[in-house]
């Protein structure tokens, strides 16, 4: 399998605090990769950089075969980002959501119409095409804020803590839709604090003040810290951790 | 452009959904126009005035019915002695109380410079002077009057000329100061909330993070709020116009233009508190007290700028409404070229290319 995301020594410095501190990686196309750290770890940083929303202060990253340096243009065409904090415009309908973003991301409008329909067939939200965003439960504006972040087909998706405040069993759908973005060959990149979730990931890395300590899949991880879970892993490592919280 | 365009409309679509947003934009120019022009005016209708004639010949008895007459007084009070004048002012029957003496029209007649005294309640100082004045001119157009009719009568005195508001009307001051406090309101103030708040909200990174330039971001932001501040312009001038009987003497391409670059400025302001405040309160007093409140007190529209303290006229100087309401009053009120006004636009015009600049760096900085 090819490598989507290619990441070699990358580092990023805000003065002297090094948040990002020389990191390597790989991920390959349709891999879920579950990005683990505790707060202020750097793994937000580590993500605006892949994403091209900052630049490294050293080391290099290829994102879906591009460049985070010089081609950040063709990096942002081809994936898709959502995060926790915001989950589409509040006071826009589902369709004009569905719409703004298929438009930003330069899609026909045919193509719109047609994939917005299937979608809505897809994620039963027919009767709800015309609801105000903010009318809609927290765990339905996840699912249509995710299957709007791949609506543009990109290669490869950022989730940014995607199912924070969420009840389990929406957790479990949501899980699912991203089951199905990788069966169709969409990357998952996606960062939680949930240690349950981080079981459902093809593969972890769990950084430490700015460090990858750990990666490998869920499996391999608990066998190699002789823990009974991801969460166990998880606490070993954190441990280490001199950083105090920003 | 496409990106643009769905950007722009999507922009629309927030400020239609937001009933406060909406009531803001549509409702406080309104508002504010009639406060000004029925509540907060400064203009003197039928004052109560109070009149002891001490001579009660032929002249003073058509003076006094002029002043009755005239569509600043009413005389509700005839003295007969000066002690119950007191009384008068002290129950606030009268704001002004006029004295003629004795023998008024012999002494004029025989140029002996007749005195009329006027009593004015001062508690509101700038009310009292105001009220002296239009009765002097009252006074001294009636004697005009009598010395036609009359052979040549003694000197008069008072002689005010009032260019080009000769009806001392508020409104003819205040509607230029409304203009720019609206836009003020609606490009600097409610722009820049509307960008921090997607910046507070998230909505940003996601903007960032997709293929849309930062420019069109910021261009299809301000692009409604352009939109409502030329309907803002529109709708004062029409209630100027039709309701409050404001004359609009200069040429309208002008006047449009200057409102196009005043617009302008008071967009790249927002644009600027935007790149500054990180929370839409902070902008919100950014806004109202950077610019907002200084517009208000500072440009002229309430108070006059070369009566105050140096410092607050250096102030002054660098405050855009300061120079939209001088060249609107010029243009609009007094209908002059376009050459008398070259200095304003001149001023707005660096100044907004100046903030521009200023703004899109600081913008595109905050994105690193």
């Amino acid at each position: 399998m090819e490598d989507v995301i290619i990441v070699k020594d990358l580092t990023k410095r805000f003065g002297h605090f090094v948040a990002v501190d020389n990191i390597s990686f790989n991920v390959k196309k349709g891999e879920i990769f579950g990005f683990l750290g505790a707060n202020g770890a750097g793994k937000t940083t580590a993500m605006r950089i892949l994403c091209g929303l900052s630049r490294p202060t050293s080391g290099e990253a290829m994102v879906g075969g591009f460049d985070i340096r010089h081609e950040t243009e063709k990096i942002k065409k081809n994936i898709g980002y959502m995060s926790q904090k915001f989950s589409l415009y509040q006071d826009l309908k589902v369709w004009e959501n569905i719409k703004l973003f298929a438009g930003i991301y330069g899609m026909k409008k045919n193509e719109i119409a047609l994939k917005t329909d299937i979608l809505l067939n897809e994620l039963g939200f027919e009767k709800e095409k015309d609801t105000l965003v903010k009318d809609l439960p927290l765990g339905w504006k996840q699912k249509l804020a995710f299957s709007v972040a791949i609506f543009h087909n990109p290669k490869i998706v950022f989730l940014d803590e995607p199912t924070g405040g969420v009840d389990p069993i929406t957790r479990r759908q949501f899980w699912e839709m991203i089951y199905d973005a990788s069966q169709k060959g969409i990357t998952v990149f996606v960062t939680t604090h949930y240690m349950d979730e981080a079981e459902y990931c093809d593969r972890v890395s769990i950084m430490v003040d700015g460090r990858i300590e750990a990666m490998n899949s869920p499996k391999e991880l608990k066998r190699e810290f002789n823990a009974e879970n991801i969460d166990e892993v998880f606490r070993l490592l954190a441990k280490k951790s001199t950083r105090k919280e920003i | 452009m496409k990106q643009f365009l769905s950007f722009a409309k999507k922009e629309f679509l927030h400020i239609f959904r937001d009933t406060w947003t909406m009531m803001i934009i549509l409702v406080l120019p309104v508002i504010m126009m009639l406060l000004f022009g029925y509540a907060v005016t400064t203009e003197i209708r039928d004052t109560n005035i109070g009149i002891l004639d001490n001579s009660g010949d032929e002249i003073s008895n058509r003076l006094i019915d002029k002043l009755d007459e005239s569509e600043y007084f009413s005389v509700v009070k005839v003295f007969k002695s000066n002690s119950e004048i007191e009384k008068a002012f002290r129950k606030s029957e009268i704001s002004l109380s006029i004295i003629i003496e004795n023998d008024f029209s012999k002494k004029l007649i025989n140029q002996a410079n007749p005195k009329i005294q006027m009593i004015a309640d001062a508690s509101d100082p700038n009310h009292a002077k105001t009220l002296v004045n239009y009765a002097s001119g009252v006074i001294a157009q009636s004697l005009m009057q009598e010395s036609k009719a009359n052979s040549p009568l003694s000197q008069i005195n008072t002689e005010i000329k009032l260019l080009y508001n000769p009806l001392m009307k508020s409104s003819y001051n205040f509607v230029p100061g409304v203009m720019g406090f609206i836009i003020i309101i609606v490009c600097s103030m409610m722009t820049s909330i509307s960008i921090v708040r997607e910046r507070e909200r998230g909505s940003m990174e996601l903007l960032l993070v997709s293929p849309v330039k930062p420019i069109t971001i910021i261009l299809s932001k301000v692009t409604p709020y352009f939109f409502l501040s030329i309907i803002n312009i529109l709708t004062i001038f029409l209630v100027s116009y039709f309701v409050m009987g404001v004359p609009i003497k200069g040429s309208l391409l002008w006047i449009f233009l200057l409102c196009i670059v005043y617009i302008l400025v008071s967009l790249s302001l927002g644009i600027l508190v935007s790149t500054i405040a990180k929370t839409q309160l902070v902008a919100l007093v950014i806004s109202a007290i950077i610019l907002l409140m200084p517009s208000m007190l500072l440009s002229g529209m309430m108070f006059d700028i070369s009566s105050m303290p140096l410092i607050l006229q250096a102030i002054a100087q660098v405050m855009p409404a300061k120079w939209f309401i001088s060249a609107i009053r010029k243009l609009m009120i007094m209908g002059v070229d376009v050459r008398f006004v070259l200095n304003e636009f001149l001023v707005l015009f660096s100044m907004g290319v100046v903030l521009i600049l200023i703004s899109l760096k600081k913008y595109k900085n905050r994105l690193e």
